[in-house]
């Protein structure tokens, strides 16, 4: 790193560029996750509140021209829940009702989530235990009461921030729920979803028989069709954002070491080795992605703080850390793209005059 | 000690190859300067290439001390370069990001094996005293003048303390009076040094300080100043 610490000092200029570069990609890679995140655990943190290992839904494939299930056209009987209750290596299996819906207070009203049968539901019926948001929508407290279309309630308990596809969530028992999607116009609603811990041996065939699709619980958030729209489009930026930098770097660093070329065949000439000069240009890349990185994701924490009262912003190692280790990673890879131009710098031409 | 033993180089010349060194031998003692004038384009600076094993020849034998160095791989004369040879380049090819100072001890970072760094530090302020730099050492190239960029050049290919020193038209971008300091200094280092230096000049002029003097012409060598230099 000699002579690269000295090229940098010495082409200040350059290397601030190439850095404020590399901060900026950050910065809006690090916005993009941590919105991506926010708006993500506004889509699904009710669902991970199931704490489920595997989560069926009721196979629409055949009935629907969608081909992947979801949580809104999903339909569970109560045999597909019996059936799933009884398989082989499932310890505990519950029905779940996941509707939307409206809640109301006097003078305030709000869109919410109904959760029927989880295990955050109250024990009895005509309770319901409520996320924050919905909470501060309705002015709502423990011993309140709310109604949901057109049905009394009486909070027994408010609990941390669940969401699901943008709307606070309120948990219902699973006769609660039924009986709100009949006076929704749906009479025979069972369940929407099946929540399963422990690890069913033959899932695949219960799937078959039962009509359902059974997926880990990670995947099946992939059902929830905001969930779905919002994270695809803004990961794909990202994943764009991430293989910019690379070729930003790739190019920089082709540029630069192309600029230096005849330098590198001096120091060839002199008896600098290609492994020596290769690590050189890759530490002086690691230097630059590490400055700039650092900075970019120390700054997305900061301003993500500031915003994060007005936006869903998450700010947690898969929203810094991550993103941040694969743009050095990429990075590196781009710069690694510059080092065939070292190993043909031929120190031939260092001799002579024609330089 | 250098040998150069029946060495031809050509290199691809359109559809044909060009003789640029024909079937050459020399020998060139420790602490002794060997002086090569010819005309331009007869093939001094491809000799020389051949010597500081830069290029590998068609035929013949190139040694350093008792290592045949035609036979090594790219890595290995890398190595050797970096241990016993020293390269006074025609252009002083200084890294212009580099003081004085630092374009000496560049030469200790280039591989594994060189001394410690105080000591590397030492020996190069000591060469840049050597070499008239006193009040230049924290000096960049584009603060040095010609002649002070071709001494630090000269520093440079003595850092690592080099059995053969290698020099190419080191006063071609230096006034008569400039060349002779020049001159004179690598007379005495390799006396100081002991080194087998290897010199190309275009400067009759400066011949008769020379150990000995060969002449080349079409890419072959003779002894002495039969053919005077064209330019
Ligand atoms: N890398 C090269 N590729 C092709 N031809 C070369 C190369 N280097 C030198 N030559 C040719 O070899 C001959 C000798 O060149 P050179 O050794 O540079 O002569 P000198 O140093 O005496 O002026 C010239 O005709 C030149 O064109
Ligand atoms: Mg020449």
């Amino acid at each position: 790193m000699f002579v690269a610490w000295r090229d940098m000092l010495f082409a200040k200029g350059r290397f601030t560029l190439i850095t404020s570069v590399v901060v900026l990609i950050t910065l809006l890679v690090g916005f993009l996750t941590g919105l991506t995140g926010g708006l993500a655990n506004e889509n699904i943190s009710a669902v991970q509140g199931l704490n489920a290992d595997k989560i069926a839904l009721a196979n629409v494939a055949e009935s629907t021209s969608e081909k992947d299930p979801t949580f809104s056209d999903s339909q569970i009987t109560r045999e597909q829940a019996k059936a799933w209750s009884q398989a082989e290596g499932v310890e505990e299996s519950t029905a779940i009702g996941i509707s939307q819906s409206r809640g109301e207070t006097d003078g305030h009203s709000a869109a919410l989530a109904v959760f029927g049968g989880t295990a955050d539901s109250p024990s009895q019926d005509e309770e319901v235990v409520i996320s924050q948001t919905v909470a501060d929508d309705l002015k709502l407290g423990s011993g309140d009461t709310m109604t949901i279309a057109g049905e009394d309630f009486t909070v027994t308990d408010v609990i941390s921030e669940r969401s699901y596809a943008h709307t606070g969530v309120v948990y219902t028992t699973l006769t609660d729920w039924q009986e709100l999607q009949q006076r929704m116009g749906d009479p025979d609603s069972y369940a929407t979803a099946i929540a399963i811990k422990g690890d069913p041996a033959d899932a695949t065939s219960i799937d078959a028989e039962q009509g359902t699709v059974t997926a880990n619980s990670l995947t099946a958030l992939l059902s929830i069709d905001s969930f779905r729209s919002e994270v695809s489009s803004l990961l794909a930026m990202v994943a764009m954002l991430f293989a910019i930098s690379g070729l930003v770097i790739g190019a920089f660093f082709t540029v630069w070491t192309i600029q230096r070329k005849a330098d590198i065949a001096v120091l060839k000439a002199l008896g600098a080795s290609n492994g020596r000069l290769r690590a050189d240009a890759l530490g002086q890349a690691l230097v630059i992605l590490l400055l700039g990185v650092g900075l970019g994701i120390a700054l997305t924490a900061g301003l993500g703080a500031l915003a994060g009262a007005a936006l869903p912003f998450v700010i947690a190692w898969y929203t810094t850390a991550l993103p941040a280790v694969i743009l050095v990673i990429l990075g590196l890879v781009g710069a690694g793209s510059a080092l065939r131009s070292i190993t043909t710098a031929d120190p031939l031409t260092a001799l002579g005059s024609a330089r | 000690m250098l040998t150069l033993q029946d060495v031809t180089l050509t290199f691809p010349d359109g559809q044909s190859r060009h003789t640029a060194v024909n079937d050459v031998s020399l020998t060139a003692e420790p602490g002794t300067v060997t002086g090569i004038t010819g005309a331009s384009g007869s093939g001094k600076s491809s000799l020389l290439a051949v010597a500081a094993t830069l290029i590998t020849p068609d035929s013949g034998s190139v040694r350093i001390g008792d290592v045949e160095t035609t036979d090594l791989s790219p890595s290995q004369t890398a190595t050797l370069r970096r241990e016993r040879i020293g390269i006074v380049f025609q252009q002083a090819n200084l890294l212009p990001s580099l003081t004085a100072l630092d374009q000496l001890l560049a030469v200790g970072e280039l591989g594994p094996g060189s001394a410690p760094r105080g000591e590397r530090r030492t020996r190069a302020a000591q060469l840049l005293d050597q070499v008239g730099l006193e009040r230049a050492h924290r000096a960049r190239p584009h603060e040095l003048s010609g002649g002070q960029r071709q001494r630090v050049n000269i520093a440079r290919a003595m850092m690592n303390d080099p059995e053969v020193m290698i020099v190419d038209e080191p006063t071609s971008a230096l006034d008569h009076a400039r060349g002779q300091e020049i001159i004179g200094l690598i007379c005495s280092l390799t006396e100081a040094l002991g080194t087998a230096t290897l010199l190309v000049t275009h400067d009759l002029d400066f011949l008769p300080r020379f150990d000995q003097v060969f002449t080349m012409a079409d890419g072959g060598l003779s002894p002495g100043t039969a053919a005077p230099p064209l330019r």
